[in-house]
């Protein structure tokens, strides 16, 4: 797949938010959203939206996928086409995989001339976040403080489809006040894999646990990620097992403001077993 | 209690059920799952990796384009080397013709050297039923023909035993004194094995990959039975499917170092075995009778029905190695000679009975770690992914998911349904948490399947979108205002 490169960086976007972002964690849409704008881009949000198809194709439904691939090429199609956005953005690495690689599975060349002309055109200029920060508007720093031990968990389709990976990475490094710590096994599968984690729980869960048992070890207190259904999963274990760990969008961690002027007193020297609040309950 | 074997015939669920709940199997699978993928990236980094790969598809792929007229060379250069050719269309018939030929040279005992092919075609239980004796002669396979069980893995077959398990066969079938020192238990394997090759009639052996140009089967083993397995008996048969062929000499040294790098991480193994035909006047060893069976067996049917890709396959394992779904479950759980990931591609599409298979393709997050790792780039997920869209579309997918399929295409199709259905989700989400404090712990089935053992949140109060226009409602009054 061709990403597009800008001569200018662009100035006006599409936010393509992605159903479970709209439905389940606005917050992480709008951390995207307060992102992009601070780092001078105007976002539009097409309201038509809906979702991409994906738990559809994955699950073997072409023919069903095909509607709402062709259904999201309709909305986001002659946005780019006539100019009123440089590209989309999608806080999520699965979405940007569906829409930028698996609709040419949908589409094919001679059946559908115009869709596939249209993947085509739109997968050069569909982003995930990081991607979008770092590659497009060469962003490595956001700006945010984010005080407590982070790791990094790299979701599958991110990393092996979009080949994204060092960016998330470089944003989190340059967060203020962040510790990073390693993950092991950090680029396994948490096992999620939509109908998947339904059709086979009991698999599932296991890729699960482990990913949580490598949590745990790495003594981190959040772990961040660019895919709400992989949060979903692990935070989904974590909480059922009463782990202290959470999993965070990257979104919202990028966003993470601490207000620069006022800083929060420092806990009284003597004072022991001050509860030190935790970053993600904030978030969540 | 030593790793249990599955019984292949169990239902599907039955299989993964009984994989999960062992914790021996768990540990001896995380064990050598990682050695094996790590040995293997380091092997494949001492290279140029990725040139490797690709100049194996690439001459895999040709391979695949030109499949009849290389068949027919190596046929024609066996032939004129004074080897035999015999072609199987299917199980049956391959097994038909090893047991035809064993019983034209009076063969009582067979010595085998390990094969996944021969396994899919289960040729030791009809060399058996036929009154021969048959001896895997591969350390790892001797185990589980001792136990009693199949391989569990194509290049590892005891990979999900732990030392403990093994010492616990060799002391009830080869009354072995308790030890967990391995070379004693080589030891004495060895010696046992020594015997069979000696007094064997016939070796068996599968192929890594049969070189057209000179008609010459090539063999890549560790400890050494497979030379013997080929050069001692009188009679050595080597059965191949159809696909593991590669022109020339150079290509054979091609996959051979894409084989043992990603197999193992060695840059080459201990012994690579070439046999072009039988023993000549004046040669020390080697076998009196050569033949190869070439064995179809739904290899072409795969090729016309878009599945070449898989054809590609050099049964290296390192797919198996890196899949999160492996290491969870073992080989035995797929039900099938072929395990992994690659195993969910071709068990489905071979003839051979595997319980379940229909399941197979499914039984996958789609995560891509396999792809990452094959030495031939096969696109595993995209399989399975077209393997579950030739299901839907043969109608095979459960009735109930069609129905929830057609209704989620049908709410997510418009944007006033999509967004009624959000704040119903959202309701009834909100009540049900709010009586399990925060989160979802149960879900009315098929969702049950999550929150046994996951937590799900509440949909959001508010939509992104209600945000959204909330928002642009507040900007504009501020632009208005100011
Ligand atoms: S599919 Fe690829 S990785 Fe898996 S066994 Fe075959 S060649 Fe090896």
């Amino acid at each position: 797949m061709h990403r597009k490169t800008f001569e200018q960086p662009p100035r006006r976007v599409a936010l393509f938010v992605t159903c479970m972002v709209d439905m389940i964690y606005p917050e992480v849409g709008m951390a995207t959203v307060e992102l992009l704008e601070r780092h001078g881009v105007e976002v539009i949000f097409p309201e038509e939206q809906t979702c991409c198809g994906q738990p559809a194709f994955n699950a073997g439904y072409r023919d069903e996928a095909r509607v709402l691939a062709r259904r999201f090429l309709e909305i986001f199609g002659p946005l780019v086409e006539q100019g009123q956005v440089d590209a989309i953005v999608a806080p999520s690495g699965s979405c940007t995989t569906m829409t930028s690689h698996f609709y040419a599975t949908l589409f094919d060349s001679a059946a559908n001339p115009a869709e596939r002309r249209r993947c085509e055109s739109l997968a050069a200029v569909t982003f995930e976040l990081t991607e979008f920060l770092v590659d497009v508007l060469g962003v490595t720093d956001t700006g945010a403080r984010f005080p407590g031990k982070v790791t990094y968990h790299a979701c599958c389709h991110l990393l092996r489809e979009l080949q994204v990976d060092a960016q998330p990475r470089t944003l989190l490094a340059n967060v203020q006040d962040a510790e990073l710590v390693e993950l092991t096994g950090a680029e396994e599968c948490c096992g999620f894999g939509g109908l998947f984690s339904i059709k086979n729980a009991g698999i599932s869960t296991a890729m699960g646990q482990r990913k949580a048992r490598y949590l745990a070890q790495s003594g981190a207190d959040v772990v961040a990620l660019c895919d709400v259904s992989c949060m979903t999963h692990i935070n989904g274990l974590l909480s059922r097992q009463g782990q202290h760990c959470r999993a965070v969008h990257i979104a919202q961690i990028l966003n993470s403001q601490v207000d620069v002027e006022a800083p929060p007193p420092p806990p009284a020297p003597d004072q022991e077993a001050v509860q030190q609040p935790r970053r993600w309950q904030d978030i969540r | 209690m030593a790793t249990s074997t599955i019984d292949l015939h169990a239902p599907y669920k039955e299989r993964v059920k009984l994989a999960l709940q062992n914790l021996h199997l768990k540990t001896a699978l995380s064990r050598s799952t990682v050695r094996l993928s790590s040995a293997r990236v380091a092997a494949m980094t001492a290279v140029d990796g990725q040139r490797l790969r690709d100049q194996t598809r690439q001459m895999k792929e040709y391979v695949l384009r030109n499949l009849p007229d290389l068949l027919e060379e190596l046929e024609r250069n066996i032939t004129a080397n004074g080897g035999h050719v015999h072609w199987a269309r299917d199980a049956s018939e391959a097994q038909a013709i090893v047991l035809e030929i064993a019983r034209q040279a009076n063969v009582q005992k067979v010595v085998k050297s390990k094969s996944m092919v021969t396994e899919e075609i289960h040729l030791n239980q009809a060399l058996e039923e036929a009154g021969l004796k048959v001896v895997e002669t591969d350390l790892g396979e001797y185990i589980i023909q001792l136990a009693g069980e199949p391989p569990s893995h194509i290049v590892a077959p005891v990979v999900h035993k732990r030392l403990e398990d093994i010492s616990a066969v060799f002391q009830e079938k080869l009354d072995m004194p308790p030890t967990l020192d391995p070379e004693q238990m080589c030891a004495i394997a060895r010696a046992r094995l020594r015997q069979e090759f000696l007094t064997a009639e016939m070796g068996i052996s599968g192929v890594n990959f049969a070189i057209a140009e000179t008609g010459t089967v090539c063999i890549v083993t560790n400890e050494g039975n497979g030379r013997m397995v080929t050069s001692m008996p009188r009679v050595y048969v080597a059965v191949m499917g159809i696909e593991k062929l590669v022109p020339t000499v150079e290509d054979a040294f091609l996959q051979y170092q894409a084989l043992c790098r990603s197999s193992t991480g060695q840059q080459c193994s201990v012994y690579l075995s070439l046999t072009s035909g039988p023993r000549r006047e004046g040669d020390v060893d080697g076998p009196e009778e050569f033949h190869v069976v070439l064995l179809d067996n739904g290899r072409s049917d795969m090729l016309a029905r878009g599945y070449g890709e898989a054809l590609l396959c050099v049964r290296c394992g390192a797919c198996l190695n890196v899949c999160p779904v492996y290491r969870e479950i073992g080989g035995h759980a797929y039900g099938s000679t072929y395990s992994g990931p690659i195993g969910a591609v071709i068990s489905p599409l071979l003839p051979a009975q595997v319980t379940n298979a229909e399941k197979l393709p499914h039984a996958s997050s789609l995560c891509g770690a396999c792809r990452d790792a094959c030495p031939v780039k096969i696109d595993l997920p995209r399989l399975l992914l077209d393997l579950r869209s030739d299901q839907v579309e043969a109608n095979q997918a459960p009735w109930l998911e069609r129905q929830a399929m057609e209704i989620f295409v049908r709410t997510m199709s418009s944007r006033r349904s999509y967004e009624n259905a959000g704040k119903l989700a959202s309701l009834a989400s909100n009540t049900m948490a709010a009586l399990s404090g925060g989160n979802l712990k149960f879900m009315p089935p098929p969702l049950s399947a999550w929150t046994q053992s996951r937590d799900f949140p509440p949909f959001a109060k508010k939509s992104f979108r209600e945000l959204w226009a909330e928002r642009m409602a507040r900007r504009r009054t501020i632009q208005r205002g100011g």
